[in-house]
């Protein structure tokens, strides 16, 4: 596939712009109104996954837990051939093993994933993943205005934070549970995102040295013309990550099923961001660098 | 001619390395404990006494202590690390009687020297009284012998024996006085190891623990007694514990997923870039089989995460792939010969693909810098792909493609899926 018409990818970044604010918005409220959905890897407690050979349902397994004494904080919600149990409460070493025993008098084949957490330690984890995407972010900026320059690192740092945010923002309005790998999910689509624009960063660096940058309307076109030539190169890259991510997402285990959601999610605003949030906002930064351009009247008035 | 021949060679040696070795690469992977099934604890560490501290060096000597323990009580591979100023992190797989184990990790070894003084007399069928029943009256305890005093020697007949120290002699001069001619029984934990008849009151500290041991068997109880109790106190952090069969659940779920994804990404590369499509796939190939290579060579252990990373990595690596190929296209439409776009887009792609790499390989380091567990384990397998996918499908996929061009099989832009009518004439 070949497109001869090029898109005017500045023009369209404005209805991006305001979508992704909107988007922002409503992620801020939402994350202030009700937070994140936390999994035990962030509450205290304990999280027993059972696999199970046959169905069980939840009036089978409650009186169970009743006769160990655990019954009252746990919540049991029964899926296919499995079982997840939530405590409130860490089980002890004892619990746990008469918790076992007793879901092997059920079923003899059933296997076991028991989670315990202190909520001290999950803390510790978000907290050190933060550090991470503010280290990274400078990292970033450092290697960036190195080899581009400063408006090509703050715009690829603004895309970035942009991706980060929008998964965080659709977990917390979806109301989807947000374990440890999810942190691992939003590092990665950082890494993802980060590639994807400087892709795009690359070739505007390329064409700059021989294009006219005279005045706005003429590094808008270079811009739009430097994402059009890429165009098909992001969204071809984007469509194989998507695939892989997909297919995990899909067939995976358990476990990672919430990390390739994340993923999926965070791809496609990855890819999204690059095109429409960080070319636009260098094309910004770098318009107010030259305010004696004949475009500066005309679209201040 | 020739260089159809350097091709096919290339092509082939490699399909033959890669088909001889794998089989015995992927079984010597090594799988982390949510994909073989076991348990992960990780363990505070707080001093024995109120007012002392946790010092590294205490730190490190309960690590190993721990693993110590964990490697008598016949696990394979425990994993013990220290992790900051006072946590240690143990793993340990393929586990049945986990509780047990888990007990007696945290348990001090503990040595008692018992006597039936005082106790019950035993029933008349003597035979079924458990030992710790029959002696019940504790004697000396752990912080009586001397530390790291036991040793393995021998008695007359050249039989190994333990020979262990009392720190107060006259103590156990005392109680071996108060025994003579009865049984002074040695227990490690609940296990008794003998119960020798005194024979003389014993004023030189020493004892002996004697009973038909091989030299290997005297060894490791001597090892047990010298573990004694742990130098720190130690409350469970976080426990992750999978069974087997749902770890293998996992593996297989996930590597059927990946299976699956990268057999779609291939079939995508060849449909959209025909030849030199065939040959990024098998950059990809090379690639998947270099990254094993690594894991093996390196001992690294695969997580779960790992493999999400691993299957990930396929898709980044096919983007070196893609930004080569388009701008060979491009350059081929803005009407350069093929092989003079071939070479363009090979040396330009390079740096696009070193600058967007080496930015994410920032992110994977810091990553790997500050995580912890997974994070950690996420971000290597993220830095290994990056700098294998630049080898692979850059240089690699470059130089065969480069071959092919120059031998003449790949002349017309149709075989790079490039139609004729796109092409500008210079």
């Amino acid at each position: 596939m070949h497109f001869k018409k090029e898109f005017d990818f500045v023009k369209l970044s404005k209805s991006a712009f305001i979508f992704s604010i909107v988007l922002t918005i409503a992620g801020v409220i939402a994350l202030a109104a009700f937070g994140l959905n936390y999994s035990v890897d962030f509450r205290a407690g304990s999280n027993v996954d059972v696999k199970l050979s046959k169905n069980v349902t939840k009036a089978e397994v409650q009186p169970l837990l009743d006769n160990i004494g655990i019954g009252k904080d746990a919540t049991v919600s029964p899926g296919d051939n499995r079982v997840n149990i939530r405590f409130t409460k860490v089980l002890s070493e004892d619990q746990d093993e008469q918790l076992k025993s007793a879901i092997h008098k059920l079923d003899d084949t059933a296997s076991f994933e028991i989670n315990t957490v202190d909520p001290e330690m999950a803390k510790e984890l978000g907290r050190n993943a933060i550090y991470s995407v503010l280290i990274s972010c400078i990292g970033i900026i450092i290697y960036v205005s190195i080899r581009f320059e400063w408006r090509f690192a703050l715009a690829a740092i603004i895309a970035l934070l942009h991706d980060a945010f929008m998964v965080v923002a659709i977990f917390s309005i979806f109301r989807l549970e947000v374990s440890l790998t999810f942190i691992v999910a939003v590092l990665t689509i950082i890494g993802y995102s980060i590639n994807d624009t400087i892709v795009i960063f690359d070739r505007i660096r390329e064409n700059l040295r021989f294009g006219k940058t005279k005045t706005r309307e003429d590094l808008a076109k270079l811009l739009n013309h430097s994402v059009n030539q890429m165009l098909m190169r992001s969204l071809y890259t984007a469509f194989t990550v998507f695939i892989a991510a997909f297919f995990l997402f899909l067939f995976g285990g358990e476990s990672i099923k919430m990390f390739s959601l994340a993923m999926v999610i965070g791809l496609i605003f990855g890819a999204y961001s690059s095109i429409f949030i960080a070319s636009p906002l260098w094309l910004f930064f770098k318009y107010k660098q030259k305010p004696n351009g004949k475009a500066v009247k005309p679209s201040k008035a | 001619m020739k260089r159809i021949a350097t091709f096919i060679i290339v092509v082939l040696v490699a399909v033959g390395i890669m088909a001889w070795s794998s089989p015995a690469l992927l079984d010597s992977v090594r799988l982390g404990l949510d994909l073989k099934g076991g348990f992960e604890i990780l363990y505070e560490a707080t001093p024995l006494e109120q007012g002392q501290k946790v010092t590294k060096q205490s730190l490190t000597r309960t690590a190993e202590s721990l693993e110590k323990r964990a490697n008598l009580l016949g696990t394979s591979e425990p994993e013990v690390t220290t992790e900051g100023t006072n946590r240690i992190r143990l793993k340990i797989a393929g586990v049945t009687n986990e509780a047990e184990v888990r007990k007696k990790m945290k348990e001090p070894a503990a040595l008692t020297f018992r006597s039936a003084d005082g106790c019950k007399a035993p029933a008349a069928d003597a035979a079924n009284v458990a030992d710790k029943d029959k002696y019940c009256k504790v004697e000396l305890v752990g912080s009586d012998f001397v530390e790291n005093g036991a040793s393995v020697g021998y008695n007359s007949l050249n039989q190994p024996l333990i020979d262990i120290k009392v720190k107060d002699k006259k103590k156990f001069a005392d109680v071996t006085k108060r025994l003579l001619g009865k049984q002074l029984a040695i227990f490690l934990d609940e296990t008794m190891l003998s119960d020798p008849t005194v024979q003389a009151e014993l004023t030189d500290g020493k004892a002996q623990i004697s009973g038909n041991y091989t030299l290997d068997e005297a060894k490791k109880i001597s090892d047990t007694i010298n573990l004694g109790a742990l130098p720190l106190k130690l409350t469970e952090k976080y426990s992750q514990s999978v069974g087997a069969t749902l770890g293998k659940q996992s593996l297989d779920k996930t590597i059927q997923a990946g299976i699956i994804g990268s057999i779609v990404i291939l079939i995508f590369m060849i449909a959209m870039y025909r030849l030199p499509g065939v040959i990024a796939s098998f950059g990809l190939i090379v690639h998947t089989w270099l990254l094993i290579l690594v894991f093996v060579w390196a001992d690294f252990t695969l997580t779960l995460p790992g493999i999400a990373a691993f299957i990930l990595g396929v898709g980044m690596a096919v983007d070196a792939n893609i930004i080569t190929n388009e701008r060979i296209r491009e350059e081929i439409r803005n009407g350069r010969s093929v092989m003079s776009s071939v070479k363009a887009g090979n040396k330009s792609s390079l740096r696009t693909i070193l600058d967007s790499n080496i930015t994410t390989i920032i992110v994977g380091a810091v990553m790997f810098a500050f995580g912890t567990g997974a994070v950690k384990g996420f971000a290597l397998v993220l830095i290994v792909e990056i700098v294998l996918s630049i080898l692979t499908n850059v240089y690699f996929t470059h130089y065969l493609l480069s071959l092919l061009v120059k031998a003449g099989l790949l002349k017309k832009p149709k075989q790079f899926g490039v139609k004729e009518s796109e092409i500008n004439a210079l």
